[in-house]
């Protein structure tokens, strides 16, 4: 049996792909067999970011409606042998995701899988609900900002009350806060809410906080999870949050600014 | 900070507090909101007409709040009687 991730915000733009492109790769490296999955139909761009658009033959829709088999449509990925990308339709609508159809692909995959992740569109439609109802974990991507964080209140709102688990009574849907975007000297000088802030109007579990970082960027233009960078500060911060759900105890890095010498801070800005 | 922030020692606060403090009441008030029994505005609804079959009062005249705390729930009723009701 499989477990169930997936990565919502409600809130578009927060880094909700980055996000499960990057738990997806963290778990399949560390020997775990991922499958990692796009709900945004019609606006797919998962493949975008692990860099797999030019291998996209079958989606998931036309799994859902039986016009191909999992294994025509599962995408292995090159870097890893455990990592397979089932990307979504780009020209259905989100309708085509029916919780029959959806259960039916979940449980098969779940057959040869350790960890499936869902990556949710954004928004609180069907395509979103659709991504949370079988979950067994959730990554709430938050950005340090009011709109973000009012929107991940709401859909912990949507995750306790509309998911599988929720219905049926069963133990509810492991919540985690993923910070993203998180820029410590703007905390440090008043001007963003910081992880403790956050933390406190949410209350949540929280699996790590990444740093603002043109790292993300570099990898999105190149088809590269950031995760593989290591070099990069959101790199490692990507690859802690990965341990840290996997039950790791690891501290929280990237909170705070470099310490700047007396003369920098007296005659630069 | 440069050389003169020095002795600038008003500074203004940063706008994060003021995102935090509106977002806590924010947050409250939609989980306030979203935790209410959803049968709530039709309770609401046949409570006034039961009280408009014996007393004339205002549409707004009858208001239900909800509130709920760890260990219980509280359904408030609130009921405005016109003047010069009683008969």
């Amino acid at each position: 049996m499989a477990r169930t991730i997936v990565i919502t915000s409600g809130k578009g733009g927060v880094g909700k792909t980055t996000t499960a492109a990057a738990m997806a790769m963290g778990l399949a490296q560390r020997g775990h067999r991922t499958v990692v999955i796009d709900f945004d139909v019609g606006l797919r761009n998962l493949d975008l970011i692990m860099g797999c658009e030019r291998r996209v033959v079958y989606d998931f829709v036309n799994v859902i409606n039986g016009e191909a088999n999992l294994n025509q449509a599962l995408i292995r990925d090159k870097r890893c042998d455990s990592l397979y990308v089932l990307p979504a339709s780009q020209t259905r609508d989100k309708e085509a995701l029916t919780p029959e159809g959806v259960g039916k692909v979940l449980e098969e995959l779940s057959k040869g899988h350790d960890y499936i992740v869902c990556d949710s569109p954004a928004g609180i439609e069907h395509g979103a609900t659709m991504a949370m109802y079988f979950a067994d974990d959730a990554v709430v991507v938050t950005n340090p900002e009011v709109s973000s964080v009012r929107d991940s209140d709401r859909m912990l709102g949507i995750l306790s009350s509309k998911s599988r688990r929720a219905k049926q009574g069963d133990e509810p849907i492991k919540e985690h806060l993923l910070l993203t975007r998180y820029s410590a000297d703007r905390v440090e000088r008043g001007e963003m809410l910081g992880v403790d802030d956050v933390q406190e109007i949410l209350s949540l579990n929280l699996l790590g906080v990444i740093p603002e970082s043109q790292a993300v960027l570099n990898a999105s233009n190149a088809g590269i999870p950031v995760v593989l960078d290591n070099a990069s500060n959101a790199g490692q911060a990507y690859n802690d949050m990965v341990a840290r759900y996997l039950g790791e105890d690891l501290p929280m890095r990237f909170l705070a600014t470099e310490r700047k010498g007396i003369f920098s801070r007296l005659f630069r800005g | 900070m440069g050389l003169l922030d020095v002795f600038r020692s008003n500074r203004p606060r940063g706008s994060a507090s003021v995102a935090k403090e509106r977002l806590q009441i924010l947050v409250a008030h939609d989980r306030a909101f979203r935790n209410r029994p959803s049968y709530l505005p039709e309770l609401q609804q046949e409570i006034l007409e039961v009280i408009r079959k014996y007393v004339e009062v205002d549409l707004d005249a009858v208001s239900v709040n909800y509130e709920q705390d760890d260990e219980q729930e509280f359904l408030e009723l609130n009921i405005v009687l016109p003047d010069g009701s009683r008969s």
